[in-house]
C-alpha cells in the first residue's frame, strides 16, 4: 500500500471535521478554543503536503505563518477568557449571554 | 515501513482529536491535544517537513499547551455536564459527520487518484536552510508583519488580561 498526498488530505479532513463539531457543540469556551487548534493543524498538513507534492517550500513557509497566527490567536483568547471568568464567573458559552435579550 | 508509520501515527492523530471533544474535563481534552500535536510532528516528518516538525513540537506542544494548562489551572473549571442537546448530536449528528467525512475522501481520493507515494527522505526541501532562505528573501514582509501581529497579541493578551487597578 502505497501512502499519497490524498490520504495525507483525508487525515486533514478529519480532524477539521472533529475540530468543527468540538466548536459547535461543547460548551466550555477552553476546550472550543483548543478545537480551534485542532482546525488550524488540520490546515497545516494541508499545506505540507501540497508543499512536499509539488516539490515546492512555499507551502511550509505558509505553514510557519499559521502556527505564529495561532499562538498569537491563543493567547489573545485565553486573556479573553480570564476577563470574562473575572467578570462572569463561568466559563461556559452557553451561561456568556451578556449580549442577549 | 512509510505506510505503517503513516497509518500508526494517523490513527494516533484521530483517536487524540475524538478523545478531545468527548471528553468531559478540560485537562483531559489538553493532554489528547498533547497527543494530536506530536503525531502531527511525526506526519510533517514524513512529508519532509523537518523545521515544521521540530517547530509544532516546540511551539504548539510546548508553548501553546502549556498556556491553555496554566488557564485551566487558573479558571478552576471542572468536568462539563451534558444537556439534551448532547444526546441528540450524538445519534443524529455523528452519522452525518462520519458520512460527510466518507464523501469528501471519495472526492478527493478522485481528484489525486496517480499521486506517487510519498516516501521518507524523498522530498529534502523543508530544512531549516532553505526555509530560513525563502523566509528572509522572497517572504520578508510576511515575516516583519508576523512580528507585529505578535507584539499587538502580547499587548492584547496582557490589556484583556490583568486586573483593572483603582
Amino acid at each position: 500500500m502505497t501512502i499519497g498526498t490524498g490520504h495525507y488530505l483525508v487525515i486533514s479532513t478529519a480532524l477539521l471535521l472533529i475540530g468543527t463539531l468540538g466548536v459547535l457543540a461543547r460548551r466550555n469556551v477552553v476546550i472550543i478554543l483548543m478545537s480551534i487548534e485542532l482546525i488550524l493543524n488540520a490546515v497545516n498538513i494541508n499545506l505540507i503536503a501540497f508543499s512536499r507534492h509539488y516539490g515546492h517550500v512555499t507551502g511550509q513557509i505558509f505553514a510557519i505563518f499559521v502556527i505564529t497566527v495561532a499562538v498569537a490567536e491563543a493567547a489573545v483568547g485565553l486573556g479573553i477568557l480570564i476577563a470574562l471568568f473575572r467578570n462572569k464567573g463561568t466559563v461556559l458559552a452557553d451561561e456568556i449571554d451578556l449580549l442577549k435579550w | 515501513m512509510d505506510a505503517i508509520l503513516f497509518l500508526l501515527f494517523a490513527a494516533i492523530a484521530v483517536v487524540c482529536g475524538i478523545n478531545l471533544v468527548v471528553q468531559t474535563h478540560p485537562i483531559s481534552s489538553a493532554l489528547s491535544l498533547i497527543g494530536v500535536m506530536g503525531s502531527l510532528a511525526v506526519l510533517y516528518l514524513l512529508l519532509g517537513g523537518e523545521f515544521i516538525a521540530a517547530a509544532q513540537l516546540i511551539v504548539y506542544a510546548g508553548a501553546i499547551m502549556v498556556l491553555f494548562v496554566f488557564t485551566i489551572m487558573l479558571l478552576n473549571s471542572g468536568a462539563e455536564k451534558k444537556t439534551l442537546k448532547t444526546t441528540k448530536a450524538r445519534w443524529f449528528g455523528l452519522p452525518l459527520l462520519a458520512g460527510f467525512l466518507g464523501v469528501i475522501a471519495f472526492i478527493i481520493q478522485g481528484a489525486l487518484p496517480k499521486a506517487e507515494g510519498v516516501k521518507f527522505g524523498a522530498f529534502t526541501g523543508g530544512t531549516a536552510q532553505q526555509i530560513g532562505w525563502k523566509v528572509f528573501t522572497q517572504y520578508l514582509l510576511p515575516f516583519e508583519i508576523t512580528s507585529v501581529l505578535i507584539l499587538i497579541a502580547i499587548l492584547g493578551a496582557i490589556v484583556l488580561a490583568r486586573k483593572e487597578i483603582d
